[in-house]
C-alpha cells in the first residue's frame, strides 16, 4: 500500500493510515541500524538532491545519512536563502537541478509553503525539511515513532511542546502528527511566543508552566532562539530560564515520570536543564538515531512507490 | 462617430430612472433618447436586449505602473484593461518611479492616456501626499492640484506620523481634495505577510493582525474631525474597520471608504493554496469581516468600489510566498465579482451597484456626476448583468496576470464603453 500523496509537504491533513504506514515501515530500517552492514540497496540508482537553503547540520546528515543507507546517489546543495534571492530564483534553481534527471528534492528554507510551492513546478518527489515556521514533518514522525517505542501508542498520551511556538515548525507538525494519532497536545510558553489563535487547532495554551507539568506524561522542549529578544518578545533569558525552564525542580514536583524530548540543538540550562537532557527520561539521543530511520522510511515509500 | 443602442435598459441612480429605451449618439454626444429612435445610414446600430447602459465607471483605485515599472503595466495596457472591464475612468496612484508628486510627471500620465487607445479611458491621477511618499515633506499640493490631480495618498505606504497627517488634511482641505490612507499601522505588520488568524497560525505564516488597519483609522478620523477635513479610507478589509466609519458618518463627519471586489470575495482561507495572488495588502481576512464588508456595502458605510488594481509581472510573483511582492490585478473581473456576490446575492440592488462604481466615487473626488441625457457628451459603461463566464487571465488586456480568480466562474461582463468621442464594444 503506497502513501496517498508523491510528496511529503505537511502533516496538515496527512491521513493516519499514511503516518501509521510511516511508522511501521521505519521499524523495519530501524532493525537494519543494528546490522553490521547498515547499508541496503533499496534506492540504488536513484539521485537525491538536498536542497538546503537555511544552514542545519542535524537534519541534513540525518538525511544524508538515510539517502547513503538506501544507496542512493546523493547530491548537496547548500546555500543562504538571501543570497539565492539575489540572483536566482527558487524556480530556477529546482529545475536546473531537475532537467539532470534527479529523482527526488528535499527542501530546507526559510519560507513558509516552499516545498509546496517547489512541487508545483518539479516532477521529482519532494520532501520539506523544514519551510520557515510552517511544517517539520520528518522531526515530528521522528518525534512520533521514539514516543510510540517507548509507549507502545500515541493514542490518549498527553504531551505538552514547551516553547516558542510562535515560530516553530517542529510545534505545527507535531501538533497535525500527534492529533491525527489520538494524543492530547497542549503549548506552553509565555503569551508572547505563542499564536493568538493557537487553540483553533484543538490544542491547549498554558501560560504557566506547573500547570503544564502537571497533566503531562511528555515534554517537547523546544530550543529557545536568541534572536527573538528584539521583537520585545521576552525580557531575557535569564527570565525565561527562571519562569519557563524546564528544570529537575519543576518535575519532581510534578510526582510522576515525565519523559524529556527536545528537536535539538540544545541550549543546555536555557529551556532545559543539562541534568534533566541527559537523563534517565529524556529520549534525546533516541531521536536523533531515529529519526535516520524515519527518514529511510519516507525515502523508501516515496521512492520505490511513486 | 454615430450609434444607435437599441433596445438598452438604461439605468441612472442619480435620476432614478431604469427604462428600455434607444439611444442615439452622434459625434460623441446623446442626440435623442426614447423608443423608436431611427439610424440613418451613416449609424452603426447594437441591439442591446437586456443588457445595461450606465453612467460611466470610475475605479479610484489603479496601478498603472507608468512612469517607472512598464514591464508590469503602462497606461497603454492599464487602460485598455479599464475598458475591458466597464471603466470609463480610473485614478492612478502615485507609486511610481518618478512618483506623482511633480506637476511634470502629472503632464506625462495626462498626456499619455490620451494619447493611447483613442483616449477612451480617463485618467484621473492621484498624487502622493508627501514628496517621494517618504512621509516626510508634503508634496507641491496647489501645482499638483493645478496639473489635474484629484486627491492625495501615499499608497502602497501609509502616512505614519500624526502630524504629516494633520498638516496634510489641513493643506488638502484648501483645495477641496480628499486625502486617502492606505491604513496599515507598520509596527503591527512587520515582517507580516497574511491576516493574522486561525489560517495563519496553521500555516505558520508571519500575520498582519487587523488592529493594525483599525488603529490607524481611529487615529486619523480623530484628527479629521479635528481640522474638519475630507478623508477617505483606501481598500478597507476589517470589520472593526467599518465599524469606525460608520461611527463617523454617523457623527457626519467627511469620511468614506471603498472596498475592493477580492476583500467581498475571498477569505483568508484561500492562502491555503500558496498561491501568491492570495497575498495582498491588505490581506484577504475572515469570513466574519467578508460579511461586514457586504453589510457595510448594503447599508451604505461603504461607498465605493475600487480595485486596487496592481499588476506584477509574472515572475516576480513564481517565487516564495514570503518574497512574492502585495497585489493582484482587478480591472476585468471587478464587474463580475460584484454582481455575482452582491447582486446575484441580493445585498444590492443593480442601480446600487451603478452608484457605487459611478457616482460615489466622483463624489468623493468631486469630479463633475455623468449625465444621460441629450444634449449630453457621451461617458457610458454598457455590461450584461447576467451573461455567465469563465475567467482565462490569459485573455486578460492587462500586461500582467497575477490573479486568484483564474477559472472562477462569474456573472455579468462589460460589453462595452463609450467615452470622449470613442467607443470600444467588446467581441
Amino acid at each position: 500500500m503506497p502513501l496517498t500523496s508523491k510528496h511529503l509537504l505537511g502533516l496538515d491533513g496527512m491521513p493516519k493510515e499514511d503516518i501509521q504506514l510511516i511508522l511501521e515501515t521505519a521499524t523495519s530500517f530501524r532493525e537494519v541500524l543494528e546490522r553490521p552492514i547498515k547499508k541496503v540497496p533499496t534506492l540504488q540508482g536513484k539521485t537525491i538532491v538536498n536542497l538546503f537553503f537555511e544552514s542545519s547540520t542535524r537534519t541534513r546528515i540525518s538525511f544524508e545519512l538515510a539517502e547513503r543507507r538506501l544507496s542512493a546517489d546523493v547530491i548537496n546543495f547548500s546555500a543562504d536563502a538571501s543570497s539565492v534571492r539575489k540572483g536566482e530564483t527558487l524556480k530556477d534553481t529546482a529545475r536546473n537541478i531537475e532537467v539532470m534527471k534527479v529523482d527526488m528534492v528535499v527542501i530546507r528554507h526559510a519560507a513558509p509553503g516552499s516545498a509546496h510551492f517547489l512541487s508545483n513546478v518539479v516532477q521529482a518527489n519532494v520532501i520539506n525539511a523544514g519551510d520557515g515556521s510552517h511544517e517539520h514533518p520528518t522531526q515530528a514522525l521522528l518525534d512520533m515513532y521514539t514516543i510510540r517505542e517507548k509507549y507502545g501508542t500515541l493514542e490518549g498520551l498527553q504531551i505538552c511542546i514547551v516553547g516558542d511556538i510562535s515560530h516553530s515548525r517542529v510545534a505545527l507538525s507535531n501538533i497535525y502528527g500527534l492529533r491525527t494519532m489520538g494524543a492530547k497536545v497542549s503549548v506552553c510558553g509565555p503569551k508572547t511566543l505563542i499564536p493568538k489563535n493557537i487553540e483553533d487547532l484543538g490544542v491547549e495554551a498554558f501560560y504557566n508552566v506547573d500547570d503544564a507539568i502537571r497533566q503531562a506524561d511528555i515534554l517537547n522542549v523546544l530550543r529557545i532562539q536568541l534572536e527573538r529578544q528584539d521583537r520585545a518578545l521576552f525580557p531575557s533569558l535569564r527570565e525565561y530560564r527562571q519562569y519557563f525552564g524546564i528544570t529537575r525542580e519543576r518535575i519532581t514536583k510534578a510526582k510522576k515520570e515525565i519523559t524529556i524530548m527536545h528537536p535539538g540543538p540544545i541550549n543546555r540550562d536555557v529551556e532545559l536543564s543539562a541534568d534533566l537532557a541527559d537523563g534517565e527520561h529524556s529520549l534525546i539521543l533516541q531521536q536523533v538515531l531515529n529519526g535516520v530511520a524515519v527518514r529511510m522510511a519516507i525515502l523508501y515509500l516515496l521512492g520505490t512507490q511513486h | 462617430m454615430n450609434i444607435l443602442l437599441k433596445n438598452s435598459r438604461l439605468i441612472e441612480p442619480v435620476s432614478g430612472r431604469d427604462t428600455v429605451t434607444d439611444i442615439l449618439i452622434v459625434d460623441g454626444i446623446i442626440e435623442k433618447i426614447g423608443v423608436s429612435v431611427v439610424a440613418n445610414k451613416n449609424t452603426e446600430l447594437y441591439d442591446l436586449k437586456g443588457k445595461i447602459v450606465a453612467p460611466g465607471f470610475l475605479d479610484m483605485h489603479v496601478h498603472l505602473r507608468e512612469p517607472g515599472f512598464e514591464y508590469k503595466e503602462t497606461i497603454e495596457t492599464g487602460t485598455l484593461a479599464a475598458a475591458a472591464g466597464g471603466f470609463t475612468a480610473v485614478c492612478c496612484m502615485p507609486n511610481t518611479n518618478p512618483t506623482i508628486d511633480d506637476a511634470s510627471v502629472v503632464q506625462y500620465i495626462k498626456d499619455r492616456s490620451r494619447k493611447v487607445n483613442k483616449g477612451i479611458v480617463d485618467v484621473y491621477p492621484v498624487a502622493a501626499v508627501t514628496k517621494g511618499r517618504e512621509g516626510k515633506e508634503l508634496s507641491p499640493m496647489f501645482e499638483l492640484v493645478e496639473a489635474g490631480v484629484v486627491g492625495f495618498t501615499d499608497d502602497g505606504s501609509p502616512i505614519e506620523n500624526p502630524e504629516i497627517m494633520r498638516r496634510a488634511l489641513e493643506y488638502a482641505s484648501m483645495l477641496n481634495k480628499p486625502i486617502i490612507q492606505h491604513a496599515e499601522e507598520l509596527t503591527l505588520t512587520r515582517g507580516g505577510v497574511m491576516n493574522e488568524g486561525r489560517v495563519s497560525t496553521s500555516l505558520g505564516m508571519q500575520p498582519m493582525p487587523s488592529i493594525a488597519e483599525e488603529i490607524v483609522i481611529e487615529r486619523d478620523i480623530r484628527i479629521a474631525k479635528y481640522v474638519d477635513a475630507q478623508y477617505h479610507v483606501a481598500h478597507i478589509s476589517t470589520a472593526g474597520s467599518i465599524e469606525l466609519i460608520r461611527e463617523a458618518k454617523k457623527k457626519g463627519l467627511p469620511v468614506t471608504c471603498e472596498v475592493t471586489p477580492h476583500h467581498f470575495s475571498l477569505t483568508d482561507e484561500a492562502v491555503r493554496s500558496f498561491d501568491s495572488n492570495t497575498k495582498m495588502n491588505p490581506p484577504l481576512r475572515t469570513r466574519d469581516d467578508v460579511e461586514a464588508i457586504k453589510e457595510g456595502l448594503r447599508n451604505g458605510i461603504i461607498d465605493a468600489i475600487a480595485t486596487d488594481h496592481a499588476p506584477h509581472s509574472y515572475d516576480d510573483k513564481q517565487v516564495e510566498y514570503m518574497f512574492a511582492p502585495f497585489g493582484i490585478v482587478g480591472l476585468e473581473t471587478a464587474l463580475g465579482l460584484a454582481i455575482k456576490e452582491l447582486v446575484d446575492t441580493k445585498i444590492l440592488t443593480i442601480a446600487e451597484l451603478i452608484e457605487k462604481f459611478s457616482h460615489n466615487p466622483r463624489k468623493i473626488l468631486h469630479l463633475p456626476q455623468i449625465k444621460i441625457a441629450e444634449g449630453e457628451i457621451a461617458n457610458l459603461t454598457l455590461f450584461d448583468p447576467s451573461i455567465e463566464w469563465v475567467v482565462d487571465i490569459r485573455k486578460f488586456k492587462s500586461k500582467s496576470k497575477n490573479s486568484p480568480f483564474d477559472g472562477y466562474k462569474l456573472r455579468g461582463k462589460a460589453v462595452g464603453i463609450i467615452n470622449n468621442r470613442s467607443f470600444l464594444f467588446s467581441s
